[in-house]
């Protein structure tokens, strides 16, 4: 008797939670799983929405890897821009981080100034780009005219386009140092007292208690930043539109140009797929590698 | 102030800083300077963007680098009003804005009591599955959805922009349920001893209790929805329903960028953000630590 009640009881308790998390599960069937499998069924199909659609099997992989040469050219911009800002990126908000850690005057004023490019990320932002980097009235040809250097043509000069962009993107780096100052705040003053006593200088103090002691906030950060410039597309769509000749091509803007300029949206999805695969790839590998450098708390012990 | 605080201190640790207070003194000065710099940097390209809204056509096509406006010209705001539908851009941003957090407020509520306070069979898995959801890029689910919604005749109208956020969303779950677990039992077990069901313990305990993060979430959603440009440009053809960001693109695309009204425009779809960031920053550096550092 008593044990029919209490699973009759335990049979409620799962009951309410379903219920309870019932939207979400909803929203998971047709937001997510249901559509990420509808575009693994597209990815071998031929459909432009207005004919019936064509399966046509593994060729629109074939099609990606021997004969699109702009695949090649999207990949590529999207991987220098990984390579290069997610690095530049944890250095400068680590460095930020650091800085707000002193015990200097007017931490929250800074705070505030740095998280706020974080919040205006939208199409206003990149519009400000454009026009601070105008090759001929814009404010950074401007100062460094003031200094004898001729500007370059910045987002309209092939070679310049991709660097701008990276360059720009640090624009909201506080969000990152934010999160790395917390992660500094975390760290017990009494491991620093305790290596101070023991006459540790203050780089030998960085790299054995600050940088170890990080390393979990340091993997938040860039599997966070990784995911986020795997997925550039308002800025390349908006300032460059993918050019000048393809410079600034990100993955995910021919993606869209795929599905909303050419009408090929079995082409697209198969492209989502590959994004996907690599993005799980550097994601798996980062967390596998994570466990020979992040730091837990007893980690030893265990 | 606080540099002589600091080092005025009587612990062991204050007076080893004492002893080398001089070259703290001087290594703090410099890092001062560091972010008061850092800080120029961001807040100039801002400034810019103000100054240039108020400037006369001729002098934002000069090379004279002036911050200040020879003449304000707040008549470029007026016009950028007479010209432009800013205000009914505004509106239809200001409603999706609101459904969304309104969706999320109420979905993401259930959803994070049910995963903080219950137990079920499943329920490890389906929370692994909801946090493993984030990662997924929009670009594989963006084309099912784009026909789903097609099909369903909701291209070229709102839904497709705020329906889904009343199916929860992973991070706000997430960080909601962070929040619920620390409600102390003791609280929901007061309410149901005085004969409260499930509804009235979730709004007369849960929510209560739940304030600051509720706040989090909305806030969050705000800038997400506010600044969101891809779900407007895909599921919205009609100018009449366009959203801001939509409409600062149809100035650029037009043949000739007249860059004081561009800015003007881009000054006013900043400016809601711009508030909402000065009233909640203190919930939102909270909110991105809880979630930062697990």
């Amino acid at each position: 008797m008593i044990s029919t009640s209490g699973s009759g009881a335990k049979w409620k308790e799962s009951y309410t939670f379903y219920l309870l998390i019932s939207p979400w599960l909803i929203g998971l069937v047709v937001f997510t799983l249901g559509p990420i499998l509808g575009s693994l069924g597209l990815s071998f199909y031929d459909w432009d929405l207005i004919s019936p659609a064509k399966f046509v099997g593994l060729r629109n992989f074939r099609e990606m890897l021997s004969v699109d040469p702009l695949f090649w050219q999207s990949l590529k911009v999207t991987l220098v821009y990984v390579v290069f800002r997610v690095p530049l990126a944890l250095v400068t908000a680590l460095l930020l981080a650091l800085m707000m850690n002193q015990k200097v005057p007017g931490i929250g004023v800074f705070r505030t100034i740095y998280y706020l490019p974080s919040v205006v990320s939208g199409v206003a932002v990149s519009m400000l780009w454009i026009w601070v980097f105008n090759p001929n009235f814009g404010l950074a040809n401007g100062l460094l005219g003031l200094i004898g250097i001729q500007g370059p043509g910045w987002f309209s000069s092939t070679g310049w386009a991709l660097p701008t962009m990276i360059l720009t993107s640090l624009y909201a780096v506080g969000s990152t140092a934010i999160i790395f100052l917390a992660g500094l705040k975390n760290i017990s003053e009494s491991l620093y007292e305790a290596a101070e006593l023991d006459g540790a200088s203050k780089l030998q103090r960085f790299f054995t208690i600050t940088v170890p002691q990080l390393t979990p906030t340091i993997l938040f950060n860039l599997i966070m930043l990784m995911i986020s410039s795997f997925q550039t597309f308002t800025e390349s769509l908006i300032i460059t539109n993918g050019g000048p000749a393809n410079a600034t091509l990100f993955f995910n803007l021919y993606l869209y140009q795929n599905a909303f300029a050419y009408s090929r949206f079995g082409y697209a999805s198969a492209l989502a797929w590959v994004l996907f695969t690599l993005t799980l790839i550097f994601a798996l590998y980062t967390f596998r590698s994570s466990r020979k450098w992040v730091y837990y708390e007893g980690g030893d012990a265990s | 102030m606080s540099i002589m605080a600091s080092t005025g201190g009587e612990t062991a640790a204050a007076s080893a800083a004492r002893r080398r207070s001089g070259r703290i003194k001087a290594s703090r000065i410099v890092v001062f300077l560091l972010l008061c710099l850092f800080s120029a940097f961001l807040i100039f390209p801002l400034l810019w963007m103000l100054s240039t809204s108020l400037k006369a056509p001729h002098e934002v096509m000069s090379l004279d680098l002036r911050l200040l406006p020879e003449k304000f010209q707040w008549n470029n705001y007026v016009e950028l009003f007479r010209q432009y539908p800013v205000f009914r851009y505004m509106g239809n941003t200001a409603y999706i804005t609101v459904m969304n957090i309104a969706g999320k407020l109420i979905s993401c509520t259930l959803v994070a009591y049910g995963f903080a306070k219950y137990r079920a069979r499943g329920k490890n898995v389906l929370f692994v599955i909801l946090l493993s959801t984030m990662m997924v890029p929009w670009a594989v689910t963006m084309v099912p959805l784009f026909i789903l919604f097609k099909e369903i005749g909701w291209y070229n109208t709102f839904l497709p922009l705020w329906v889904p956020s009343f199916f929860g969303d992973a991070f706000s779950i997430f960080l909601l349920r962070q929040f619920v677990m620390g409600i102390p039992k003791e609280l929901e077990e007061a309410a149901r001893i005085d004969g409260a069901g499930l509804p009235r313990v979730l709004w007369n305990v849960v929510v209560p209790n739940l304030k600051p993060a509720l706040v989090v979430v909305a806030i969050f959603s705000f800038f997400y929805t506010w600044n969101d440009f891809l779900g407007p440009l895909i599921f919205l053809t009609d100018p009449d329903k366009a959203t801001l960001q939509l409409g600062i693109q149809f100035l650029r695309t037009q043949f000739n960028v007249q860059w004081h009204y561009m800015m003007a425009f881009s000054v006013v779809s900043l400016v809601p953000c711009l508030v909402v960031f000065f009233f909640g920053q203190r919930q939102i550096v909270e909110g991105i630590t809880l979630t930062g550092i697990k």
